[in-house]
């Protein structure tokens, strides 16, 4: 799938290009993306697209270095991490089209896409301001940390008081910026009436930075600048680890909100065709759509018949025929002809549309879920803050002075600050996306493998899910070599799924066969060589006169040759590989398995008993999948729904969490939680294994994290809590907490 | 004790060069394609400069 990694070509110009391709490259085919070019202060005209297909050197090497040689090229830069091509070129040399063209001819499929749409400036100069900060807090701790470390190896007074002095020029502006980022959050919390993690922190930092202070004015013994500037540095490393986790998560829900931008071709009223943004389409345009080009408005057909894929939309296996006058609905792929549709409904009143409202109102039901971390949050911070009140009032009961005892309720707060908590949660989950994206799974949403872990029942989709969408050839066996050659040299010519499944078959046998020139296509009907009278197609076209067989679930075609007897093809849409397995190894662990599928009965309950599934449902529309799933939701089961269509989005939505396949459709794709980009089915299992060693691992590190305060906060609140011990207690409580989330990497080996 | 008057500053300094060095890569852009720079360095073409 991935055409990794093209050769570095030598040519230069693109009408050589589309020379070396040879007449039947499809690639001049592709969308024309002018709507969404935009233009630099030095006039040159500016392309961001999108390659989710480039990810190695030599990717980069291709795409960069072909669109340099383009004499009209000034820029090209490929971003690896965002997938993201940005080109600059002088638009009176090259049209945006060629601009695709080039990255067609390379083998990558782009999309162009709006940068101001997608650009969330506030969270790239806060990653900034965040990295900035953590530069900043390192130099301070590292250099605080070596002055304190000689004060507890037992400096004389003199020395004592001067290397306090250090810290402090130190620590004071170091603490001034860098904990900006908790006291603006503890702020506006407070402000709110509420509190947050960031109270106790910049309360613990403040307080801790006055005290020593006065010690250090005084001549004191103690000096927390050290303590202070550690706990924003850990705690700042903790809050880099979530963004940078938070924006992977982003940059993939971005990739998919771009595939969705596709543009259609319309036909102005003097013919001439012209591409433009589908939230610009009008009731009553003319719109153009080209063989294997997905629909992109409802419609009737004004001009042409073509066989239409409709799987994402209801989850039909098998394609239909629609001629002129037939209503098809967007989001349908056109497979055999070129169809002129004539747009009767845009935007609200569409059939997507109306998923779209199903999916509104299935969020509008979906319960808000809080993460583990806040919630764990919730209970510790007021608890922080009462511990330490008491220690002060406390300890001015016994007869300390007010000064003594805050400097004992001080060094509580800085204890319990929740350094190791704060690195709890973030560390593993960026440990486990990681491995996701390894594994060619994106994580849309951190909290969905949180969610994950506490599933107890799996749904999945059928056509496209759980089969790959795609017919297989059957009954093979049956059939001799020569009549499949015969029949692939007419199947080629055509991108009928059928026709494409025999095609297939013929090259798994390795046989050779040549495309017959002399193919007519009859869409909807088959194919047809007149001059050595050869048909293939549906029964009634290539073989009326046959006996009639019972009517099954398979999809068949007939391969008639002139005076002898049709041969039938009978095929099925294939399992992915590890379906089975994956379905079994979900039943072993207790979860309860259903099929929810808008195809017919039949071909529901044959893959069904392949699969040993008990529960399982044909015939389904949006709605009912949508109500399936809330129902048992309702009934307090978490649901994993597993689908790909447009028609399982509202329930993909609904669920507790939700994945979708890489080949999905934008809207489920958009509306699920994970997207796998493998072919094997096993990703769905694999994920939960991922998410429920994770979902361990932060528990266990919120547990260490509290074990660690029922044994240093009664030390504190006795007063023994020296900066010193302060220093090894916050140091080793958040290393043994982050090396523990690395153990998910050990555990990655063994994933099956 | 005099030895720490110059070697403290020395220290300081030190330090104070790597937080420039980091705070210079951070504006040079060389955070925003972590995965794209581990891949050019295995690319000659890549070597003389950084291509911005």
């Amino acid at each position: 799938m991935l055409s990794c990694c093209p050769v570095d070509y030598a040519l230069n110009d693109i009408t050589e290009m589309r020379q070396s391709k040879g007449l039947d490259w499809t690639g001049d085919l592709v969308a024309d993306p002018s709507p969404w070019v935009t233009y630099d202060q030095d006039g040159l005209a500016q392309l961001d697209i999108l390659v989710p297909e480039a990810y190695c050197a030599a990717c980069i090497g291709a795409i960069e270095g072909n669109f340099k040689k383009l004499a009209s090229v000034k820029y090209a830069r490929l971003n690896l991490t965002r997938k993201r091509l940005t080109i600059r070129w002088d638009e009176n040399l090259n049209s945006a089209k060629d601009m695709m063209v080039v990255l067609e001819w390379l083998g990558y499929h782009g999309q162009p896409f709006n940068r101001d749409q997608f650009d969330n400036l506030q969270t790239d100069s806060y990653q900034k301001k965040l990295l900035t900060s953590l530069g900043v807090a390192g130099f301070a701790a590292s250099n605080v940390m070596l002055l304190s470390v000689s004060v507890w190896a037992g400096a004389d007074v003199s020395t004592r008081n001067f290397f306090h002095w250090i810290s402090a020029l130190i620590a004071i502006p170091a603490l001034a910026y860098c904990g900006q980022i908790f006291f603006k959050s503890a702020f506006n919390a407070l402000r709110h009436g509420q509190l947050n993690m960031d109270v106790p922190i910049s309360l613990a930092v403040i307080l801790a930075t006055y005290i020593s202070i006065s010690e250090t004015i005084a001549g004191g013994a103690h000096a927390y600048f050290d303590a202070s500037i550690t706990l924003v540095f850990f705690l700042l490393a903790g809050r880099y680890l979530d963004l940078s986790m938070r924006q992977r998560a982003r940059s993939a829900a971005e990739q998919l909100m771009s595939m969705q931008a596709i543009a259609a071709t319309i036909i102005l009223p003097d013919g001439q065709r012209q591409s433009i943004k589908l939230a610009d389409i009008k009731l009553g345009d003319e719109i153009f759509v080209a063989i294997g080009e997905k629909i992109p408005v409802d419609g009737e057909i004004i001009d042409g018949k073509s066989d239409v894929d409709n799987a994402f939309l209801t989850g039909e296996s098998i394609p239909g025929l629609f001629a002129i006058g037939d209503q098809i609905h967007a989001g349908g792929i056109n497979l055999t002809g070129a169809l002129t549709i004539k747009v009767t409904a845009t935007g609200e009143d569409t059939l997507l549309a109306d998923i779209i409202r199903l999916m509104e109102e299935a969020e509008r039901t979906d319960a808000k879920y809080i993460r583990l971390a806040d919630r764990v949050a919730k209970l510790y911070a007021p608890a922080v803050h009462i511990l330490a009140a008491i220690t002060l009032l406390g300890w001015m009961a016994l007869g300390k002075d007010f000064n003594d005892s805050l400097f004992i309720a001080t060094s509580v707060l800085i204890i319990t600050c929740p350094c190791a908590l704060g690195l709890a949660v973030p560390a593993v989950q960026v440990v486990a996306s990681g491995i996701l994206l390894r594994l060619g799974i994106l994580l849309k949403d951190g909290i969905a493998l949180e969610k994950l872990a506490d599933i107890d029942m799996v749904v999945f989709d059928k056509t496209g899910t759980l089969t790959m969408g795609q017919p297989k050839l059957i009954n093979g066996n049956e059939i001799s070599d020569e009549a499949i050659r015969v029949a692939a040299s007419l199947a080629v010519n055509s991108k009928h799924p059928l026709s494409q499944a025999i095609v297939k078959a013929a090259d798994a046998r390795g046989l050779k066969y040549t495309a017959n020139n002399n193919v007519l296509e009859q869409i909807g009907q088959g194919l047809y060589d007149e001059k050595s009278q050869i048909k293939l197609g549906k029964r009634i076209y290539a073989a009326p006169e046959s006996i009639q067989v019972k009517e099954d679930i398979q999809a068949e075609f007939y391969l008639s040759i002139h005076g002898k007897k049709p041969i039938r093809f009978a095929f099925e849409d294939g399992l992915r590989p590890d379906a089975k397995q994956t379905v079994e190894k979900f039943k072993k662990s207790g979860l309860e398995v259903v099929i929810l599928s808008g195809d017919r009965a039949a071909a529901v309950k044959n893959i069904a008993d392949i699969l040993q599934i008990k529960n399982h449902q044909a015939a389904l529309s949006p709605q009912d999948k949508l109500a399936f799933v809330q129902a048992q939701q309702a009934a307090g089961k978490k649901i994993f729904v597993i689908g790909d269509g447009s028609n399982d989005a509202p329930a993909l939505i609904a669920a507790h969490v939700s994945m979708s396949p890489g080949s999905a459709s934008d809207v489920s794709q958009l509306s699920a939680d994970l997207i796998f980009q493998s072919q094997s089915l096993s990703a769905a299992y694999k994920v939960w294994q991922v998410a429920k060693f994770s979902r361990g691992l932060i528990k266990q590190n919120i547990a260490l994290a509290i074990a660690y305060n029922v044994i240093a906060v009664p030390i504190a609140i006795m007063g023994l809590a020296t900066p010193f011990v302060a220093a090894i207690a916050m140091s080793t409580s958040s290393m043994i907490v982050t090396l523990n989330a690395l153990r998910l990497r050990l555990k990655e080996g063994g994933l099956s | 004790m005099s030895g720490l008057l110059f070697l403290i500053p020395i220290a300081l300094f030190l330090g104070l060069i790597g937080l420039a060095g980091f705070l210079w890569t951070l504006r040079n852009g060389q955070y925003d394609d972590i995965d794209g720079a581990s891949e050019r360095i295995l690319d000659d073409r890549y070597d003389d400069k950084p291509d911005v």
